[in-house]
């Protein structure tokens, strides 16, 4: 009994420094600057006398980021995250599998493929952006090499998007979105014959459907049309970014591939499955959880871009930008620390609605093991 | 014995760590690295001349126009740890961000016990003055108005550098049917230096101070009329301006792909020195289109942070800065032209020559790209709504966005 306090004691000791110092300069900064960004430090030009206080303004800056006209390049950052996180982890997961299916074949010299394929993710962020923007500008490498057009392959310069919305339909889409969604899981729980979930989703669905052709289209934020899309700019950052990551979604799956007994390749085989049929209904099944740990990895890491694109388009160049650059602008150039302090939150919010489920999913699972 | 050399050692360690602190210590910080290095190494070089028993410390941060240097300033002065002397863009870039936080010392008793108050054109001490102050001594003047071009290739192409925004409208037009581009644009701020030079020469001189005064609104029909040429001269640039680097863009008139570059004068270095190119006939330049007689400046300054901690030796750097022999040393090698009207100018090139006599019988108004008329928080937020304007080319957003910019900024307060 003794010993097992003594060891007890121990712990805590060599923890200690460690939690103090989490408990100051994570959550203590955070508390600081979500503080921070309920206030209108910066908002006036006195940003960087120390001895003005900060008024109290409650959540006007997060109103000013989503509705004013001067916060477009905010809103057009939160689209562009959208856009480039979807092919971002979609250019990867695919990649990423292909490549370990191939290499699952074992084919001759696996080791130096593998290296190869992998080489990449030990490069930072800022080399893998540097070299790129070589490659890509207008004049450079890549259209040289392949006798492209530079006036028509204009990977990190173009100007014009795809796939535009109107900023002020924001409510609308989301509402039908979750609409949608709703409507999926009352169809569902017909199915299972669970009548009071049923009827709950589908009147949610209902309700949310009916506010959004009529309420939400009489809703402006904004007095003009405020166009948002996928900027064809980013192809270049993205092709950049999945060269970069696609290596270590290969090593994932790879791994998982492996762990994947013979028998059940053969058994399936036995009972008359072929190749396809194999991968389909065994091998991929088995693949969904790494798919999953590699998408929180990849989701996380392309919401909190900065690096890459600050190497290759710079941090001024709109049509590429991030919230993560716009942060660092606003807060430590334009000296608006308070909005900057909102963006800031906004991301950790966005993060955490990614990380968090996931984490809880995970501890859950420990607890049960 | 051993003992008497070791209190010998430690005595004269002593004396020489006593010595050198009294010597004093002056420790600038600048943006001044690559190009503009040696002209800074040159300056401290004299100041070493005068206080030999000074120990100059180069504090420079590296990083274009001091974007990084900002930041790192920042948290110095934020932090009680201020240099002696820093760099700044003279303006509002000093006075909008520093002077307003009460963390500037005024240099007025500087400016009136060394005779400077004559010694600089009239039209500039409003410029670096606010609240009864004078805040910084301006060691360079560059100009950004300026038009560069290859008279051999405007020969070629049957054209002459276009006077007013409506003659190069007309010259864009001959221009883009001999499938040349009219006007070469790089990056973000480039962009918007563009637009100065085109507001400036839509509204005019006194339109432009009374913009920045509050006199005069960005909402004002005369002010959105500034929007829609800059839309039309925009359709007269290259499309992939945002991958280009200023010098890039040069390169493209000094290629014969582009006819007109506009650009400040740091551009007649780069086309002397890099180029190879002959000024005056290897390369040519004019007023930026309906500006000529004005002369939109902006200039580099250091000035005295309270509670620099070696404020001697910091006012015998700024007495340096100022004098005729600091600034006729520092500038022939940075490629800009002297503040003061009294320089030499057989130790400047033929164009710095030209843009001297200008700077002496112009009307003097200042850069908002370089910091001379909005503080920071302006010229940082500008560079997005020129960006959303590229975009999507609405005139009346622009307008509105820039008065709610104005606005927040305090600007004419």
């Amino acid at each position: 009994m003794k010993r097992l306090s003594t060891d007890r004691l121990w712990s805590m000791l060599v923890l200690a420094p460690s939690v103090i110092l989490l408990a100051v300069f994570v959550y203590g900064f955070i508390i600081r600057t979500g503080y921070t960004s309920l206030t209108d430090w910066g908002n006036n030009s006195l940003a960087l006398d120390t001895t003005v206080k900060h008024n109290f303004i409650g959540l006007a800056n997060y109103q000013d980021l989503f509705t004013s006209l001067l916060n477009a390049r905010f809103r057009q950052d939160l689209v562009n995250t959208l856009f480039f996180t979807v092919f971002f982890i979609a250019g990867c997961l695919g990649l990423g599998l292909g490549l370990a299916l191939m290499l699952d074949r074992n084919p001759k010299a696996e080791g130096l493929w593998r290296t190869i394929f992998l080489f990449p993710m030990s490069l930072s962020f800022i080399v893998t952006g540097t070299i790129w923007r070589w490659m890509l500008q207008p004049q450079g490498g890549v259209n040289k090499l392949f006798g492209l057009d530079p006036d028509k392959y204009e990977w990190l310069t173009s100007r014009s998007s795809i796939w535009q919305f109107d900023w002020n339909k924001v409510p609308l889409i989301t509402a039908i979105v979750v609409a949608v969604v709703l409507a999926a899981v009352g169809v569902r729980a017909l199915r299972d014959a669970n009548r009071t979930r049923t009827i709950v989703a589908f009147a949610c669905a209902a309700l949310l459907l009916a506010w959004a052709l009529l309420v939400a289209p009489r809703l402006k934020f904004i007095p003009v049309p405020e166009l948002h899309g996928f900027n064809i700019a980013f192809i270049g950052i993205l092709i950049a970014a999945i060269w970069q990551m696609s290596g270590y979604t290969m090593a994932l799956y790879l791994a998982g591939l492996r762990g994947i007994p013979d028998e059940l390749r053969e058994a399936a085989r036995v009972d008359g499955a072929n190749e396809w049929g194999t991968y389909r209904h065994v091998v991929f099944p088995l693949l969904a959880p790494i798919t999953l740990s590699a998408m929180i990895v990849l989701g996380h890491i392309s919401l909190k871009i900065f690096d890459l694109v600050y190497a290759m388009t710079g941090p001024d160049n709109a049509p590429t930008s991030v919230p993560a650059l716009l942060m660092y602008i606003t807060s430590f150039r334009a000296n608006q620390f308070a909005v900057g302090a909102a963006i800031g939150v906004v991301l950790l919010i966005l993060v955490a609605i990614i990380i968090v489920p996931y984490l809880a999913s995970q501890f859950r699972g420990e607890k049960r093991a | 014995m051993k003992r008497i050399k070791a209190a010998l050692l430690v005595t004269t360690a002593a004396l020489l760590a006593s010595s050198a602190s009294a010597a004093g210590k002056l420790e600038i910080f600048s943006w001044w690295s690559g190009d503009e290095g040696p002209a800074l190494e040159a300056l401290v070089k004299l100041y070493k001349q005068k206080y030999p028993s000074v120990d100059v410390v180069n504090a420079t941060v590296a990083g274009g126009a001091g974007t990084n240097a900002k930041a790192v300033l920042k948290t110095r002065m934020l932090g009680g740890d201020p240099p002696d002397s820093f760099q700044a863009h003279a303006g509002q870039e000093l006075i909008g961000t520093w002077v307003v936080a009460n963390r500037m010392e005024d240099l007025s008793s500087l400016f009136k016990s060394e005779g400077w108050t004559t010694k600089f054109p009239k039209d500039l001490l409003p410029l670096i003055s606010s609240k009864g102050g004078i805040w910084s001594v301006p060691v360079n003047v560059h100009r950004s108005n300026v038009m560069w071009y290859i008279p051999a290739n405007l020969k070629k192409w049957g054209v002459t550098a276009p006077k007013t925004w409506d003659q190069f409208l007309t010259t864009c037009k001959t221009l883009k049917t001999k499938n040349v581009t009219p006007l070469a644009l790089g990056e973000n701020w480039t962009q918007q230096h563009l637009w100065e030079s085109v507001a400036v020469g839509t509204l005019g001189a006194q339109g432009w101070q009374n913009l920045w005064s509050g006199k005069l609104k960005f909402t004002d029909p005369k002010v959105v009329k500034v929007w829609d040429t800059f839309g039309k001269v925009l359709d007269c640039t290259n499309k992939d301006a945002s991958g280009l680097s200023w010098q890039q863009a040069t390169d493209r008139v000094v290629n014969g792909q582009a006819a007109f570059n506009i650009m400040g004068d740091w551009a007649a270095g780069y086309l002397s020195t890099t180029k190879k190119l002959k000024p005056g006939t290897g390369f040519g330049w004019a007023p930026s289109p309906s500006t000529s007689g004005t002369f939109i400046f902006l200039a580099d300054s250091f000035g005295l942070p309270k509670g620099a901690k070696d404020r001697a030796e910091a006012l015998s750097w700024l007495k340096l800065l100022g004098s005729k022999q600091g600034q006729d040393t520092f500038n022939p090698l940075k490629g800009s032209i002297a503040a003061r009207v009294d320089s030499d100018l057989s130790k400047y090139s033929t164009y710095s020559q030209s843009a001297a006599k200008d700077w002496k019988s112009n009307k003097i108004v200042g850069s908002l790209t370089h910091g001379a008329v909005a503080p920071e928080s302006f010229t940082s937020t500008f560079g997005t709504v020129i960006d959303a304007f590229v975009a999507s080319r609405n005139a009346q957003v622009a307008a509105a966005t820039t008065q709610q910019l104005a606005d927040k900024a305090g600007l004419g307060k």
